[in-house]
């Protein structure tokens, strides 16, 4: 995808250091969200016309994109349009800040785009109005069809400059699609757009498909297929569709993901019935041997920097959540709580594990310090697991199921993500049911 | 303070057996003995008289008394018929994580295969395959269809 983006010129137009008074705190839940106007941006009338692609129109969607992005945040209140006092192109050279302050803005989004010889040039800025100061600006050069991008790279843009955190637009998850009867689920791989958009289905659902992850440094993919029924983990590149099998194991591999440097395959292999943790190196396709117990060891996660494997065993008896040395040395228990754990799934900060816990008949979403103190449960429901964490920490999706009546009816699957404070938490829009979402790093990083 | 007291222990006796007749009426009922099923309404027969699946409790891959006595019928069987392989699948209900129930299915999968083979059975005619809780039998949202989902499956191959 990187190969794709095709930003010709990305051009900091003004770096200030400015004692910007507006900031947002995003380490607690935000319940007094940030007011911001984001103008329409205005489109050039010199613009030519692109087919497929409603020019004039451009301007208007790009910034409502940008809406959506940051009301699905939680952290801000992006205000409605009929309130704006001043036209797109007048506000984007010169503010009059003491106007958007009156309508209660705190923070405003301006912009302009030109399309000429079939590129588009977009530039915007964000402005502090309380300082009246202009916070960030930014100019780049990209094709026209990238539209929607150019949406998600301003609002990461300004996501960055408001939390001092990298934000989490500009990036896809990849999920399985689910239909038909709940014992007769056909499911397949499918790729969409963080906000829902630009839906493609990698498999046709001929085999069964299972917990795809993406590669964090590359549009790779690693997932489980039972394809003539020999249930193996697979590759796939996403970009040129080619896939094979991890490996040449002799029984089942499952719960695939990959090293932080994208270079190994961690997973479990169940040997004569009993399942433990190996990692295959994509360049050498040397295996290794991690984990040698009797118990079920899988759902392995590495630390960011490689050095920890976190891991699912029920060698005390239930699932508990356990860490060891990359290598498999050093084994520790770390969850000791009230009720059963899985799914661990390190942060990309490295400082929490996310988690599924079952206690009671519900399941909890939930987060530790990676010695397993700190629990803190995130949301509670009939059944929900496997959290995947947006690439800057902050924010998990997971899958929801629903109960079935007495003949499976009622039955669904569906995204959701909720931020690590605890709020904000919401349903992803997906074509299908859907469940077993891997979130991608940021494609323009 | 002291009748209090008694008062209590009284009560908590009381309130303790209460709950107790209350499990011990919900163990027998609708075919599940502790939390394994051992209805018939699920079950198919590779031949007469011999079942085709056996039934786990939760998170569990021992075999019941009742599950030996089926995989026996089924060693017997496959003992007559000497050219018959067949595929165990193994399945877990729905009220786990997904990887994990993938290796509890092997698991089982693998515990009915090894109690076969401990009746003749050659390991070379028995192959196995865990779809964890993707293939429920019973599709509803309850302990029962939880139960009869919990199982491994002789599956004829040819």
């Amino acid at each position: 995808m990187k190969k794709l983006i095709i930003i010709l010129i990305i051009k900091v137009l003004f770096i200030k250091n400015t004692f910007a008074l507006i900031e947002v705190d995003i380490t607690r839940g935000n319940l007094d969200p940030l007011p911001i106007a984001v103008s329409p941006l205005h489109v050039d009338i010199k613009s030519e016309n692109i087919e497929g692609i409603k020019i004039k129109e451009l301007g208007e969607n790009i910034s409502s994109i940008i809406e959506k992005n940051f009301k699905a945040t939680g952290l801000f209140n992006p205000l409605k349009k009929e309130a704006f006092v001043q036209k797109p192109d007048i506000a984007h050279l010169k503010p009059r800040f003491e106007d958007w302050r009156l309508i209660k803005a705190q923070a405003l989004v301006t912009g302009k785009l030109l399309v000429k010889d079939g590129k588009l040039k977009v530039e915007f800025r964000l402005w502090d109005l309380a300082a009246a100061k202009e916070m960030t600006a930014l100019a780049f050069t990209t094709t026209p069809t990238n539209w929607r991008r150019v949406a998600h790279i301003i609002s990461d843009k300004i996501y960055e400059r408001l939390t001092g955190e990298e934000g989490y637009f500009d990036t896809r998850i990849i999920y399985v699609a689910e239909s038909g009867k709940k014992n007769q689920r056909v499911k397949k791989l499918a790729i969409m757009d963080q906000d829902g958009a630009n839906t493609k289905y990698l498999t046709l659902g001929n085999e069964l498909v299972l917990t795809p992850r993406f590669n964090p440094t590359s549009q790779m993919v690693t997932y489980m297929s039972y394809f003539r029924n020999m249930p193996r983990v697979y590759l796939l590149d996403i970009e040129t569709g080619t896939q094979e099998v991890v490996g040449n194991f002799p029984g089942m591999t499952f719960a695939p993901r990959f090293s932080p440097d994208g270079k190994k395959i961690v997973m479990s292999f169940a040997k004569d019935g009993n399942s433990d943790i190996y990692t295959m190196d994509l360049d050498t396709r040397v295996v290794e041997r991690i984990t040698d117990h009797s118990s079920i060891d899988t759902s392995p996660s590495f630390s960011p920097d490689g050095k920890f494997i976190a891991f699912n065993s029920d060698r005390s008896g239930l699932q508990q959540i356990y860490v060891m040395r990359s290598d498999g040395s050093g084994v520790k228990r770390i969850t000791f709580g009230d009720g059963i754990y899985g799914t661990p799934v390190w942060s990309p900060r490295g400082d929490l594990i996310a988690f599924t816990k079952m206690r009671k008949g519900r399941f909890y979403i939930g987060v530790m310090r990676i010695d397993g103190t700190g629990e803190r449960l995130l949301t509670e429901n009939y059944y929900q697991e496997a959290p995947s964490w947006s690439p800057n920490g902050r924010v998990l999706v997971f899958y929801r199921e629903t109960k079935a009546g007495s003949k499976g009816e009622g039955f669904s699957a569906k995204l959701w993500s909720i931020d690590i404070t605890g709020y904000n938490e919401r349903r992803l829009n997906t074509e299908t049911d859907a469940s077993d979402p891997s979130w991608s790093s940021l494609l323009s990083k | 303070m002291i009748f209090n007291k008694n008062l209590k222990n009284i009560l908590l006796v009381v309130f303790t057996t209460l709950i107790l007749s209350a499990c011990s009426t919900a163990k027998k009922s609708g075919n599940i003995d502790g939390d394994v099923y051992t209805g018939k309404e699920t079950v198919k027969f590779l031949a007469s008289g011999v079942p085709d699946r056996i039934f786990f409790a939760t998170n569990k891959s021992s075999l019941t008394t009742a599950a030996r006595e089926t995989l026996r019928k089924q060693a017997t069987y496959l003992r007559k018929n000497k050219s018959l392989n067949v595929t165990i699948e193994g399945h877990a209900d729905e009220r786990g994580t997904r990887e994990y129930n993938l290796a509890l299915g092997e698991r089982r999968a693998n515990a009915a295969k090894d109690y076969l083979m401990t009746y003749g059975i050659s390991g070379k005619r028995i192959s196995t395959i865990s779809y964890g809780k993707e293939k429920p039998v019973n599709p509803a949202s309850t302990p029962l269809a939880w139960s009869q989902n919990r199982r491994s499956v002789t599956v004829k191959v040819n």
